[in-house]
């Protein structure tokens, strides 16, 4: 049923795709070729590898259970907020707070977690930034 | 001479201090990465390319820690197969069937150190290999024009999948998802804009190192979190290491086996889409079916050591030659690399080695040390990273993902490349569950552009007529090449493959 499924989205993908090729504007200066021809190749190949996957799926995957999907999910909306408060809050805090999240979500005991995180966090800076001269996100306190 | 001349050179470049400190980190660093199952070749290579760049390493410098972490990866790969029975990355699997047989009868350490050996005879003739293969190439790739290299890059993605994917159609995919996501930006030639929607950030293309990283490295940390796997594998199992020399005569036995598997090995690595997982593997099967007469094969062999550490680490090698020679690499650590050189604005294939000559042989000559600082690396401190393998994923793997941030955030300072990255992870997430390959799609990125500009250069020259690409008999026998290349592994690639995917490593290890 997920090849099925992503037979499918395949398929609309490469629809999609062929249709923003066709919607580039040609300039009056084009080669022979154009800069739509080549996408619609890649569009042609794309529906028709989905459309092969979508006739003859695969056995299906192991998808975990609801429970583990929202831990996957939780970590990716961590790590967006991470990337929008990097900036915002410097790299110290931020890392050390989604070090200390991730190693909590991989069974590390919550003060354990914590230490990790903060380890991490000193350690990439003191590597990174102190040592090797890298210029991480610098927030409101300095680093 | 000639080559003997270039090699001296190439010493002259490498060793100097800063050259021979980084080759050192490399190996170190990329035995760590082979060893820690979870981590392998090429998302150790993922993780750290964005570091070289940020750090300011020029070109030659950071291709001697990238291709050091590359043949360590290699080397390290065995230790958690013969102690643990988890290949540490997927070409070490076969590594599994008589080295960790030989552990449980208490030559933990006889395996290790016949393994080193094994490797290092692997990768020290695949290097010569690469010396002597790689200028012929060189030669016939200089009677290529626009035509030909189109074909050769639809060779490179028909045969990618080959043996050692699942299914076609998914890499078939994955190439074209690869490609399509190249042509996002201003085309070059007219200057319009594509599949940018407006976004100003895309107008430049996406970066394939960010692509990368997230593909390869953060996707691992979400399967990691899937399964909850946090604690490390080794702490159940203690083995005992016990003497760490192969006795003479153990060598002795396993030298036509390693310099055989060795010459099979670097074939399989030059060959396209072959790697150096299908390298240890008819490494094993071809010495299977040579040498085991009595049926100890499986049983704790150690010609069974010997045969895949030696062919996987000539693959590994090997792979280098079309990377270097024709800028069409054959496996995707090898792809990763390719990534280094065009981030650098180096552009591999026959002038690298007429332009950059110092790139080549310097990389050659760090090659050489990289493989001798390895084997004194991995036979005597062997117990070290040993003990790395009790470091527990729960720690490792925030690591990695933090290090992944740091790499990306160095190189453009901005959280919407954050962003394009994490959607990158959850797609490399998705993807291998589904069992889609995701180096054709690495190799589309990076592949993408200049296979589009050789096809409108061969059409513009010959006025607009598309013949044109299979118009001399050199193109013609790409292409062929191309379709056997594709259509073969429908007709007997599954046998093969489901002999290979059989100790398949669960939750770790992107083929290679």
């Amino acid at each position: 049923m997920s090849d099925r499924i992503f037979g499918v989205f395949g398929i609309l993908l490469a629809i999609g795709f062929a249709f923003s090729a066709l919607a580039i504007e040609e300039s009056f200066l084009s080669d022979a070729v154009g800069p739509k021809a080549f996408p619609i190749i890649i569009a042609a190949v794309l529906s028709l590898s989905s459309l092969a996957i979508l006739l003859r799926p695969d056995p299906e995957p192991h998808w975990p259970a609801f429970g583990r999907l929202a831990e996957v999910l939780a970590a990716i909306v961590v790590l967006i907020i991470y990337a929008e408060a990097l900036p915002e809050v410097g790299f110290v805090i931020a890392t050390a707070f989604a070090a200390t999240y991730l190693s909590w979500r991989l069974g590390s005991p919550a003060l354990g977690a914590m230490l990790i995180g903060v380890g991490t966090s000193l350690g990439i800076y003191v590597i990174f930034h102190l040592v090797l001269g890298l210029s991480l996100a610098r927030g409101p306190l300095g680093f | 001479m000639e080559i003997l001349s270039n090699l001296g050179d190439g010493f002259a470049v490498a060793l100097t201090w800063q050259n021979i400190l980084l080759a050192l980190l490399g190996c170190f660093l990329g035995t760590i990465m082979g060893a820690l199952p979870g981590l392998g070749p090429s998302n150790g290579v993922a993780i750290l390319i964005p570091l070289a760049f940020t750090m300011g390493l020029g070109a030659t410098p950071s291709l001697i820690l990238l291709t050091s972490v590359y043949y360590g990866a290699m080397y390290g790969g065995r230790i958690s197969s013969i102690l643990l029975n988890i290949p540490g990355d997927e070409p070490a699997m076969m590594t599994c069937l008589d080295g960790h047989p030989m552990a449980l009868k208490g030559q933990a350490g006889e395996a290790l150190s016949l393994s080193g050996v094994a490797s290092f005879v692997g990768a020290f003739l695949a290097t010569w290999g690469l010396i002597l293969l790689a200028p012929q190439l060189v030669k016939i790739a200089l009677l290529f024009g626009p035509a030909e290299y189109f074909a050769l890059f639809a060779l490179a993605f028909m045969t990618l999948g080959g043996v050692s994917s699942t299914n076609q159609a998914k890499s078939a995919f994955a190439a074209a998802l690869g490609l399509g996501l190249a042509m996002i930006g201003v085309d070059t030639q007219t200057g319009v804009p594509r599949f940018t929607f407006g976004e100003v950030h895309l107008y430049d293309g996406l970066d394939f190192l960010v692509a990368i990283v997230g593909l390869f490295a953060l996707s691992e940390v979400f399967i990691f979190l899937e399964e909850r796997h946090g604690e490390a594998t080794a702490e159940s199992r203690q083995l005992k290491i016990g003497r760490l020399t192969p006795p003479l005569s153990m060598l002795k036995a396993c030298t036509p086996t390693m310099l055989r598997t060795s010459l099979l090995g670097f074939l399989a690595g030059v060959l396209p889409g072959a790697g150096a997982s299908l390298g240890s593997f008819i490494s094993y099967s071809m010495e299977k079916r040579l040498v085991d007469k009595d049926g100890t094969f499986g049983t704790g062999d150690p010609r069974g050591v010997a045969a895949p550490e030696a062919g996987n680490n000539a693959a590994a090698g090997g792979a280098l030659v079309p990377m270097l020679a024709l800028g069409v690499p054959g496996s995707g650590t090898t792809a990763v690399l390719l990534a280094v050189l065009l981030s650098l604005n180096i552009t591999p294939g026959p002038l690298l080695f007429t332009q950059n000559p110092d790139v080549v042989w310097g990389l050659i000559a760090a090659l050489f040390i990289a493989n001798f600082m390895l084997l004194a690396m991995n036979i005597p401190m062997v117990g070290l990273f040993t003990r790395l393998l009790l470091v527990p994923p729960r720690i490792l793997m925030p690591i990695v993902a933090m290090v992944s941030f740091v790499g990306i955030y160095g190189i453009s300072g901005s959280s919407f490349d954050l962003l394009v990255m994490i959607g990158f992870g959850i797609m490399g997430w998705i993807l291998r569950k589904l069992d889609v390959p995701l180096v054709p799609i690495i190799l589309g990125t990076l592949l993408g552009n200049a296979m589009e500009n050789n096809l409108r250069r061969a059409i513009t020259i010959d006025n607009g007529n598309w013949w044109t690409l299979i118009d001399s008999p050199l193109s013609i026998i790409l292409w062929l090449i191309a379709i056997v290349g594709f259509i073969l592994p429908l007709v007997i690639g599954g046998k093969v493959k489901a002999q290979m995917h059989e100790r398949r490593d669960e939750e770790g290890a992107i083929s290679d």
